[in-house]
């Protein structure tokens, strides 16, 4: 067996796909953050921001590449080991049976991450394509332009979030993405073999602390912008 | 004590099975839970029925034989802990009880509570022993082995092959019992050498027997009567990547 068949089709080379992705997007979703929000720092610094990643397409184009390629591999392996583990029991236990220092957030990995999928879709329609139908607001975001002529990314997140569903399902989908976290960075470096007794408890607890930061930072977008953050560009 | 117990009755490997109800009276808060299956089984043969076939050998925790998935835990569920050694003064007078088999596909049922455990002894004829004859017993630190290794082997080998992680596993993965067995000799100067072969003969016949995959939920490590650490799960996942980068 070479090492890309061992990688593709053993249960532990799955894993690894997992882990390796699940940790590329991971960097990516903080990464992603902290370019968000700027957002808080004015509409000035996250349109010179948003004209920066469109005016390098050699830069965000591999990285967009790569990160559908990480997605693409992760639900696939998520998929057929979830599979696999399906089918490794056949009859179910009675309704005696609960789960045995099974964490919530550990029994339902693949439907998180379902959801997580659905997600990335909507969002992608709604910022990057700016597909008008499914944003609720009636506007079309490729219109709005700043004085400089750059896109308004700011007047794009304040409108696109001031419509109480929208932010609503983006609070839902990060609540989910965080629980899917709050599991994930500790079991990836289980999976990659990369801790021991003293590390995997700080590493578990650093994990869901990572979790809920990452939460608290996307979901204080939204929320501030219901409140009232940035209306007055929606004059 | 009064208790009513739902055991599952299988009569052979193709038939279906059931709940079947029985009611058990005068059970002694001292007897193991065996023992009390024991005495239903009296009570069951005198009434000219088929006994409740269920598995066990040494009845002292040390074989891994007795297999039982009670009240929805395998083993029942108390801390390092065989079925054999549950006392029955853990449960309480008119407690209803559901007895049940290992479920896992490659842990068939053959009568009742009876599994088939034999998927184990191939995983182990892949890769859990050491090639070399190593002949009598060596003089004492002929070969020196630091005590935190031989304490960790120890613990590793503390593995009975009873199974309740793979029944306890939401995905009856086997990857502790994998674990425990490859890391107690790759831990030791003897096993080390073979380490790349055994774990990766190891992992490659456990794939094949349709075992689930590790998820890190920590069920299994919860239930074991040996208490084996899922610590020895990331050594195998760290061992069987290096193996694998090595190409072989
Ligand atoms: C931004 C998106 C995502 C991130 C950052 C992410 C992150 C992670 C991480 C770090 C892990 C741990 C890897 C391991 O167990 O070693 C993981 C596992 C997993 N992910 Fe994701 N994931 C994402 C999206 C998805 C999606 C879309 C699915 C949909 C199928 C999914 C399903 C799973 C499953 C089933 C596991 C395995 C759970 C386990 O082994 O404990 N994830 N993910
Ligand atoms: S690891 Fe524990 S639960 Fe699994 S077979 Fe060994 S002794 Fe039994
Ligand atoms: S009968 Fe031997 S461990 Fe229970």
């Amino acid at each position: 067996m070479n090492i890309v068949q061992r990688f593709f089709q053993t249960s532990l080379g799955k894993k690894y796909v997992m882990a390796l992705t699940g940790l590329a997007l991971a960097v990516f979703v903080v990464g992603h953050l902290i370019g968000n929000l700027q957002v808080f720092l004015g509409r000035e610094m996250i349109n010179a921001y948003g004209h920066f990643l469109q005016s390098t397409p050699e830069l965000i184009w591999p990285a967009r590449l790569g990160l559908l390629a990480c997605v693409a591999l992760h639900v696939w392996s998520a998929v057929r080991l979830s599979a696999e583990n399906r089918a490794a029991r056949p009859i179910q236990y009675s309704e005696a049976y609960k789960p045995i220092a099974a964490s919530y957030a550990s029994r339902t990995m693949l439907m998180s991450g379902l959801i997580i999928a659905a997600f990335i879709v909507y969002h992608l329609l709604h910022f990057t394509v700016q597909t008008q139908a499914i944003n609720l607001t009636g506007k079309d975001f490729h219109t709005l332009m700043d004085a400089k002529g750059r896109h308004d990314v700011f007047a794009m997140m304040v409108s696109g979030f001031s419509n109480p569903f929208v932010s609503g399902f983006y609070v839902l989908a990060m609540t989910l993405l965080c629980l899917h976290l709050s599991h994930g960075l500790g079991a990836l470096f289980q999976s990659l073999g990369l801790r021991n007794k003293a590390w995997s408890p700080v590493i578990e607890r650093l994990g869901r602390r990572a979790a809920w930061i990452i939460w608290l930072g996307y979901v204080s977008i939204p929320v501030s912008i219901l409140c009232g953050f940035g209306k007055e560009v929606m004059k | 004590m009064k208790l009513t117990l739902k055991v599952w009755r299988q009569k052979d490997q193709e038939s279906p099975g059931h709940f079947e109800t029985y009611q058990a009276n005068d059970v002694s808060p001292d007897m193991s839970f065996l023992e009390m299956l024991d005495v239903v089984n009296e009570g069951i043969i005198d009434r000219g029925e088929d006994a409740i076939a269920f598995d066990s050998d040494c009845r002292e925790g040390i074989c891994g034989t007795c297999s039982v998935v009670i009240n929805g835990m395998p083993h029942g569920g108390h801390r390092a802990t065989t079925a054999c050694q549950l006392h029955m003064r853990h449960f309480t007078d008119g407690q209803t009880i559901y007895i049940e088999p290992w479920r896992a596909k490659p842990f068939p049922v053959l009568k009742d509570l009876v599994v088939d455990r034999a998927a184990f002894e191939r995983i182990v004829q892949a890769g859990g022993f050491v090639s070399v004859r190593t002949g009598g017993t060596p003089d004492a630190n002929a070969i020196p082995i630091p005590k935190e290794d031989a304490d960790r082997a120890m613990d590793a080998a503390a593995c009975i092959g009873c199974g309740a992680c793979v029944a306890a596993c939401k995905n009856a993965s086997a990857m502790l019992f994998v674990a425990a067995k490859a890391s107690h000799l790759n831990t030791l100067p003897q096993g080390k050498v073979e380490k790349d072969r055994r774990v990766l003969g190891m992992v490659a016949a456990m794939d094949k027997e349709g075992f689930g995959n590790c998820t890190v939920t920590g069920s299994c490590e919860a239930v074991c009567p040996k208490e084996i650490s899922l610590d020895f799960i990331r050594q195998l996942n760290g061992e069987y990547l290096i193996a694998s980068l090595k190409g072989k």
